[in-house]
């Protein structure tokens, strides 16, 4: 008799808990899987970032520093690429081509750098050309400061949108209260930039006096996932929250998007950041994951190569080593779908030049996701 | 006397040695949970409970309180591959973090006496100089 009241007690606590489970935080598997994955380049350790070249070859950045190009089954080093401060989440990060590469041949990339007076580091952009195989005519475009030895949030995705412009982000370099809310300040940031690391004369925040001139929005944690959506030309990010409340945000001129005052997330220790999920003139995301999966990585759908896909969104989740899609009506999330299951962190996540998907894991390599029935 | 002079002297040194190092290894453990809110936290969580199937636990792991010198290895060089911990296999990449000897040294102290774990023995820097990478 006592144990059943003990178990009645218990089924009653659990229904609590499984109705509280906010809905749009489920993750489904899928009916169908239109695709498999064929392991294209292997033998890679955390790939960060990756970029494709017009002539089909790849290049690949590994965090502990280099660059590989990866052509017809064969992978080279790059060489002459700068030397990263390895330290944390630090590393050689993304890497971007411009939209006119052909003609200009300008290949884009952040590491964290130590260049400066402070000990430590900070998130560095570059340009560069490609040449026998070496980085040439390096341009430092952008070094974020100050150096710090914290080992936390480098940001880092690069975008550009349909006008040319550049965008890349910092994160909040583990000081949440000091600098993503503060303009005159580097970190929490996303960025926009011309193409030649000069800035728009039209950025938000050109005539604010003291302000960091480059910043295009502010109050985020750590952006590691960038990408313009294909209709709209807006550019959208995923960030990670601390623990819950990773976010997906669609980002506006000048807007703040809210870390550390608003957020879904709590401390890692599990006491409270704020008690506040929103505010006046604080931006709420598209989406918000609690638990936090961990979010890598961001590539639009716009092809027919997979079913139903077309207009969905993947991101690559590190905590939970799946990559994610998630099903969009206009900005609302209707559907979310645990793709790869188990198949270790994933890093990153592209559409190449051919319409197909390509995803970064780390410990494994790049793999192709190659449509079913073709 | 000679005798009982010996064992007091000798008592009050290990003694000093003792309290000496309790609160050497106090300070240690105190810039390791430093270290560990940077650097370790986001995988391995607030209390070492690590995320199931993918970050091993530090709390209650019979991994790290056991190979001592691997789990030092591990945060100095980084991790790759297969890990047995508690029973649980885990199949991942930790990088090297960058860490001084004197950081790795202190967040060894800090995990190996946190959540329930308890260590007699202090990591000192020398012994993570001496650790090579094979």
């Amino acid at each position: 008799m006592k144990n059943s009241i003990v178990y009645l007690y218990l089924i009653v606590i659990t229904l609590n808990f499984s109705c509280a489970q906010d809905a749009e935080n489920q993750v489904n598997d899928p009916s169908e899987i239109p695709f498999t994955a064929e392991l294209l380049i292997d033998g890679l350790q955390i790939p960060w970032g990756m970029a494709f070249l017009p002539d089909g070859g790849m290049l690949v950045t590994e965090k502990s520093g280099e660059i590989i190009h990866f052509k017809d089954g064969k992978k080279t080093e790059i060489k002459n690429v700068p030397e990263v401060y390895q330290r944390g989440q630090g590393g050689l990060l993304d890497i971007e081509l411009h939209p006119d590469y052909e003609n200009n041949g300008w290949l884009y990339i952040t590491y964290s750098s130590e260049e400066g007076e402070d000990k430590g580091g900070n998130t560095a952009l570059i340009r560069s050309k490609l040449s026998d195989n070496a980085l040439t005519e390096i341009e430092l475009l952008y070094k974020a400061g100050p150096n710090t030895t914290k080992g936390q949030h480098f940001g880092s995705r690069i975008a550009f949108d349909n006008e040319g412009y550049l965008y890349f982000s910092v994160g909040d370099r583990g000081n949440r209260d000091v600098n993503p809310q503060d303009i005159k300040r580097d970190g929490g940031k996303i960025y926009r930039l011309n193409d030649d690391g000069s800035i728009p004369n039209d950025n938000p925040f050109v005539n604010t006096d003291g302000a960091k001139t480059a910043v295009f929005s502010y109050g985020h944690r750590n952006p590691q996932g960038l990408v313009r959506h294909p209709e709209t030309g807006q550019i959208w990010d995923n960030e990670h929250g601390p623990k819950g409340g990773d976010e997906i945000n669609t980002l506006k001129k000048g807007a703040n998007y809210g870390w550390p005052v608003i957020t879904y997330g709590i401390n890692y220790s599990g006491t409270p950041i704020t008690d506040k999920t929103e505010m006046k003139g604080m931006e709420q995301p598209v989406h918000y994951w609690v638990p936090s999966i961990g979010p890598s990585g961001m590539a639009f759908v716009t092809t027919d190569n997979y079913g139903s896909w077309k207009g969905s969104v993947l991101v690559g989740s590190l905590a939970f080593q799946y990559l994610e899609r998630l099903e969009l009506n206009g900005n609302k999330v209707v559907n979310r779908e645990k793709l790869m299951a188990d198949i270790g962190r994933v890093r990153d996540v592209k559409q190449g030049p051919d319409g197909l998907i390509y995803v970064s894991v780390e410990g494994k390599g790049i793999y192709k996701l190659v449509p079913k029935g073709s | 006397m000679k005798f009982f002079l010996f064992i007091y002297f000798a008592t009050i040194t290990g003694l000093a040695i003792l309290f000496f190092q309790d609160k050497e290894l106090e300070e240690s453990i105190q810039r390791g949970s430093e270290i560990y809110q940077d650097f370790c936290i986001t995988c391995h969580q607030g209390t070492g409970e690590g995320v199931a199937n993918t970050f091993p636990p530090l709390a209650g792991s019979d991994y790290l309180l056991t190979y001592r010198e691997e789990s030092i290895r591990g945060i100095k060089y980084g991790q790759q591959g297969e890990l047995m911990v508690n029973g649980v296999t885990y199949n991942n990449t930790m990088p090297p973090m960058g860490l001084e000897e004197e950081e790795i040294a202190d967040v060894m102290n800090f995990i190996l006496n946190s959540w329930g774990n308890a260590s007699d023995e202090m990591v000192t820097p020398t012994e993570v100089e001496l650790i090579s990478e094979d």
